[in-house]
């Protein structure tokens, strides 16, 4: 059978639209390869980081009764909280060795370890927690409590995975001999992991104790050095960009404060952070370490970032608002606070968003203004004290626990990162919400 | 019907001063030597019309009448414009009050994204013209009503004034405009984003208006400009060509290139 289709048929492909077909088709594969690529990587990226950083948010407790023996806390037995301060923690070793005992005779449980190795399950936190807890009413003195304990970093890391008998054969901290009786008190529901409120809401702790740090503190640093980003950028950035974009002739000189800021929002974060120490701390004489240095750098930081985003919003407002306005004789002030700033306000509060959730993640300033290193082990009491009491913050906290030894501190590190995720996710959601939200079509 | 038309329009011409005198008015956009020259008087009561091809300046004239011109950094104007015997470029005048006194309307329909109501009181409110709640809503009520759009809107005077149709919110523009009780009345092709039933409309309005204001409009279509004019102005590349009675423009025009534009030569 002979071809009949004509040469100049629709039916026939030419070899030129079959090249340019496949290399069509070859362009999508690429795009698709490129998609799975960024998908797998962000797969890997955050199978990782839930993977090593949600055992974080568990921690070993153990549940002891403790009898707050008279002979060891309050030999006078008058109840004088005096007398009573004089005994340091140390004094009350004896007593959590003694609930140690009672707990496993309770259970029929036989040992061969030491007062020391006894006492070495439990948190180096314990005797602080125990004698506060009597100070703060010293009529509990003769009385028996339950008391749940944090277990030692090396226990935790023993039910977390971390240790094993072999691993801890040379150890001075742990021995295989403490993981046996751990097993026993777990058979009877002494020893248990559980959900740790107190990693979110605590404050750091000493190298010693990486069972009892928590990010809390961190968090309310970071808390307070974003509102002082907020309350100081978001005002300033505004009437800038509003003087800049409906005020401002267009000359040199506001062509070379544009240029300016747009180089501004470029410049690494560290630089910023030098000019903070150089200028707030050694000049102003600003307290170092403080939420509200750290704020002032990010706000140097942020405000390029707010500035040139609310220009874009204000420069998306369509023109024909502004000759309206003009046109019925407001002000050019009225024209801009009755009308394009209404209109340009979502953009403005997304860019404000995403320049703080940028400052939140940002680490290197505050290891300029010496943010980074500090350890808070106090809640701020109150405002003034959150602004200017030296404090950290959660990247700032998440470095210091990456470079500790311990591993117990590398899984908190991991676990720090989950809440700064999540805090960042929140703000960008809450960006895109908004943006959707108030958007106007016109 | 068309005699009885023109005489009307004879009839309601004033003979009395010009509400707004332009004498050499010159518009430079840094180079550009926009408008040369323009010297022209504007009637009350009377509609004028100002008509030319593209780019030929009559926009630019409209927008100097009520100062919109000071918006754009790099215009410069000389001449004089007087207002009833007050020029409007004197160091002494405030644009903002000139612009309540010479009100203006735009080629895109642009309401404010708000309710209709807060459309119209927006101008009596920065302009403190009502000084308690009935009184503003006398104000909007007047002003739909003269704008003939209050029985399409009264029901939703709460809805944004971007939902209604393309001449409805053109209408709602004018009523802005006029809520203010300006003398003038600018147009800036106030009917080239709109469909043939509601230019009809719009220009049956303009035809209302012009009892109680000076309008002022510009427009492309020189049907609408013969419909609705008493005086027409042809502008061609930056200058005055021809001003006078529209009747004269439009049958006997004196200018060789009106007449090439009005019959479509040049344009």
């Amino acid at each position: 059978m002979t071809d009949t289709t004509p040469t100049n048929s629709l039916f026939k492909t030419s070899d030129r639209t079959k090249s340019r077909n496949a290399a069509e088709k070859r362009f999508r594969v690429y795009g698709i390869i490129a998609i799975f690529i960024g998908l797998f990587m962000l797969l890997v990226l955050a199978s990782t980081i839930v993977l090593r950083g949600t055992s974080a948010f568990q921690q070993t407790f153990i549940t002891l009764d403790v009898e707050l023996l008279e002979s060891k806390l309050d030999k006078k037995g008058n109840r004088n909280i005096d007398d009573i301060k004089k005994v340091s923690t140390f004094g009350y070793n004896p007593i959590l060795v003694n609930a140690v005992r009672g707990s496993l005779e309770k259970n029929g449980i036989e040992t061969s370890l030491k007062k020391k190795e006894l006492s070495g399950i439990i948190s180096k936190s314990a005797p602080s927690q125990l004698r506060e807890y009597v100070l703060a009413d010293v009529s509990r003195i003769g009385q028996t409590i339950e008391f749940r304990f944090l277990a030692n970093g090396w226990i935790d890391g023993y039910l977390k995975g971390r240790y094993t008998r072999e691993s801890v054969a040379n150890s001075k901290f742990a021995s295989a001999e403490q993981f046996d009786l751990i097993d026993e008190l777990i058979k009877v529901g002494v020893v248990e992991k559980k959900f740790n409120l107190d990693f979110i809401l605590g404050a750091d702790a000493s190298d010693q104790r990486p069972e009892a740090s928590g990010i809390g503190v961190a968090v309310v640093g970071s808390f307070y050095m974003m509102l002082v980003v907020l309350l100081l950028s978001l005002p300033l950035g505004v009437a800038a960009s509003v003087y800049l974009e409906e005020f401002a002739k267009k000359n040199l000189f506001t062509d070379l404060i544009e240029i300016t800021i747009s180089n501004l929002a470029a410049v690494p974060s560290i630089v910023f952070g030098i000019l903070g120490l150089a200028v707030f701390i050694n000049y102003v004489n600003l307290p170092q370490s403080t939420p509200l240095v750290g704020g002032l750098v990010l706000t140097l930081m942020t405000l390029p970032t707010i500035i040139i985003s609310t220009r874009a919003s204000l420069k998306s407002v369509p023109p024909s608002i502004r000759d309206a306005a003009l046109g019925i004789g407001a002000s050019k002030m009225q024209m801009v606070f009755h009308h394009v700033l209404p209109l340009a306000a979502p953009g403005i509060f997304t860019g404000t968003i995403i320049g703080m959730a940028q400052a939140l993640g940002e680490s290197a300033p505050l290891l300029l203004i010496g943010m980074i290193g500090y350890i808070a082990t106090n809640m701020p009491a109150n405002i003034s004290e959150g602004l200017l009491a030296p404090n950290s913050a959660m990247p700032a906290q998440i470095y210091e626990w990456a470079k500790r030894a311990d591993p117990a501190f590398v899984e908190r590190a991991w676990g720090g990162i989950i809440i700064l995720l999540i805090f960042l996710l929140t703000m960008n959601t809450l960006a895109v919400v908004l943006r959707r939200k108030f958007e106007r079509r016109w | 019907m068309k005699d009885q038309l023109n005489s009307d329009r004879e009839a309601s011409l004033s003979n009395g001063m010009p509400k707004i005198t332009a004498e050499n008015v010159n518009v430079y956009y840094e180079e550009v030597h926009a408008l040369k020259d323009v010297s022209v008087k504007i009637e009350q009561n009377a509609v004028t019309a100002f008509i030319g091809p593209s780019g030929c300046g009559k926009s630019t004239f409209l927008r100097c009448l009520n100062r919109m011109n000071d918006t754009i950094d790099i215009c410069k104007i000389t001449g004089r414009i007087l207002l009833e015997n007050e020029d409007i470029y004197d160091a002494k005048v405030d644009p903002v009050q000139l612009r309540a006194k010479v009100g203006m309307v735009f080629q895109k329909p642009n309401p404010f994204p708000k309710s209709v109501y807060d459309n119209i009181a927006y101008g009596p409110r920065i302009h403190g013209l009502a000084s308690d709640k009935s009184e503003l809503d006398d104000i909007v009520e007047q002003s739909l009503r003269r704008a003939a759009i209050w029985d399409e809107v009264k029901d939703r005077l709460d809805a944004p004034g971007t939902g209604l149709s393309g001449g409805q919110q053109q209408r709602v523009c004018i009523a802005r405009a006029i809520a203010t009780s300006p003398d003038v009345l600018l147009m800036d092709e106030p009917c080239s984003a709109l469909d043939p039933i509601a230019t009809a409309q719009v220009e049956e309005l303009i035809d209302e208006l012009r009892q109680n204001f000076c309008v002022v409009i510009v427009t492309h279509s020189m049907q609408q400009a013969a419909r609705v004019s008493h005086r027409t102005a042809f502008f061609h590349l930056g200058s005055l060509v021809e001003f006078g009675d529209t009747e004269k423009i439009f049958t006997n025009p004196e200018d060789p290139r009106t007449e090439s534009y009005i019959t479509g030569r040049i344009g």
